[in-house]
């Protein structure tokens, strides 16, 4: 087993903090910048055309109905249909159409889109050969091992009742790690179908193969309440830790 | 230099972990996998179901993009032969973690629902265990010492919040 030597990068995109850790053939390279480089674009390609807080990107021209899914660049569609499968198999747990103030539904895909689009980003990390990489937005995160005797990264879990502590470390050498709860954000998860706030967990942590299929499932799990880990014991290839809000703490999915 | 200390570990449980990463066997594997019940009910009805069961020749893919490629074929196929609801289930698609099959649901060529009837199950998992079947679950009760960890995952964190973040404490420390 080799120590690690990481290389960290940290930059701002989509209203949060994007942090890589690199560690391989090229750490400190510039080839391994130039990497960097194309991932944050990619994230920032993303962010311009999904992001809801700009009036002038696709999503928003699309929700406010001036322009039809047609006009969007190709990837709104890509999204779009992979959130219509989340919604349905999370039985509607998910879903990325919220009512707005006037009670009309508004379309609001950042839900998966952070997923998607880090997914999408590290494709320029992948490229780097005998590098292993993690990439994480705002907590959420992809991991990646290209080097057979590299140790698995260590995802250490936060206690969501106080930020300072860690209540479980998951080594993981490939895959997509998310977790849902309302810890930094206040109550920002809504179940869309009822638009009450969920209480039954503090948060749920997903590990999937990608970040995509780890993020959506675990805000459907977050929303799912009490029935979560029956839910998640259904979903392929998903392991689960929950964190309930008096510290208890359940995993699904590791045997 | 911030010193960092997390609080951690004073009994630790560590849970192993059956995680089924396919083999090239995986077909066979696949094949013998029992089926659980549907998910969101709807049984397949009168759906011509084309169900040519992929062998050891599909090389395993992710299932989100499985689902996706039932979901597109089958889609097309039906276009061209229903005017009326109708339901139509896809080709079983091989997964690294066993078949998953994919349901349409149709009104005039149009996909109306889209529900997955087929998952694998756990005991197809737990057989597909191969030699690199690893990660493990270090539950950790915290006491003061280092938890050792490269990265740290928790409820979405904001330009904001990130100043006060563990995450920004291990950036820092390694910039």
């Amino acid at each position: 087993m080799i120590e690690r030597r990481l290389e960290r990068k940290v930059v701002q995109v989509m209203g949060m903090p994007i942090s890589l850790a690199l560690d391989g053939l090229h750490a400190r390279t510039a080839r391994g910048q130039q990497a960097w480089d194309e991932a944050v674009a990619s994230l920032r390609e993303a962010d311009a055309v999904f992001s809801t807080y700009r009036a002038d990107s696709a999503v928003s021209r699309l929700g406010r109905g001036e322009i039809t899914l047609a006009d969007c660049p190709s990837e709104v569609a890509d999204v779009l249909a992979l959130a219509a499968v989340a919604r349905t198999d999370s039985h509607g747990a998910f879903d990325v159409r919220r009512p707005g103030p006037d009670g009309r539904l508004v379309l609001d895909p950042s839900g998966i889109v952070k997923g998607w689009a880090v997914d999408r980003a590290a494709r320029a990390l992948r490229q780097l050969p005998e590098t292993d990489f993690a990439l994480s937005a705002g907590g959420d995160m992809v991991c990646a091992t290209a080097r057979p005797d590299s140790p698995a990264w260590r995802v250490g879990i936060e206690d969501p009742r106080d930020a300072s502590r860690i209540l479980a470390v998951l080594p993981v050498r490939n895959g997509g790690v998310a977790t849902s709860g309302l810890a930094h954000r206040g109550a920002h998860i809504a179940d869309p179908r009822t638009g009450a706030t969920p209480a039954a967990y503090a948060s749920v942590t997903v590990l999937a193969g990608t970040l995509t299929d780890a993020d959506v499932d675990a805000t459907a799990a977050f929303v799912l309440g009490d029935d979560a880990p029956a839910w998640l014991a259904h979903r392929p290839g998903r392991h689960a830790f929950l964190v309930r809000p008096d510290g208890t703490t359940e995993t699904t999915g590791f045997g | 230099m911030k010193r960092i200390s997390y609080w951690v570990l004073s009994t630790i449980t560590t849970v192993v972990l059956l995680f089924g990463y396919h083999t090239s066997t995986s077909g066979v594997l696949a094949a013998s996998t029992s089926v659980q019940t549907p998910i969101s009910g709807a049984a397949s009805s009168g759906s011509s179901s084309s169900g040519s069961s992929s062998s050891g020749s599909n090389p395993p893919t992710d299932s989100t993009e499985s689902s996706g490629t039932s979901a597109g074929s089958s889609a097309g196929a039906a276009a061209g032969t229903t005017s009326t609801s109708s339901t139509v289930t896809g080709d079983v698609a091989q997964t690294r973690w066993g078949p998953v099959q994919v349901e349409l649901s149709l009104a005039s060529g149009k996909i109306t629902d889209v529900s997955v009837v087929q998952y694998p199950n756990e005991n197809g998992r737990d057989i597909e265990i191969n030699s690199y079947a690893l990660p493990v679950l270090i539950q950790e009760t915290l006491s003061a010492q280092s938890a050792n960890i490269d990265m740290v995952s928790g409820a979405t964190v904001t330009s904001d919040g990130y100043l006060t973040s563990l995450q920004s404490a291990l950036d820092q420390a390694n910039l």
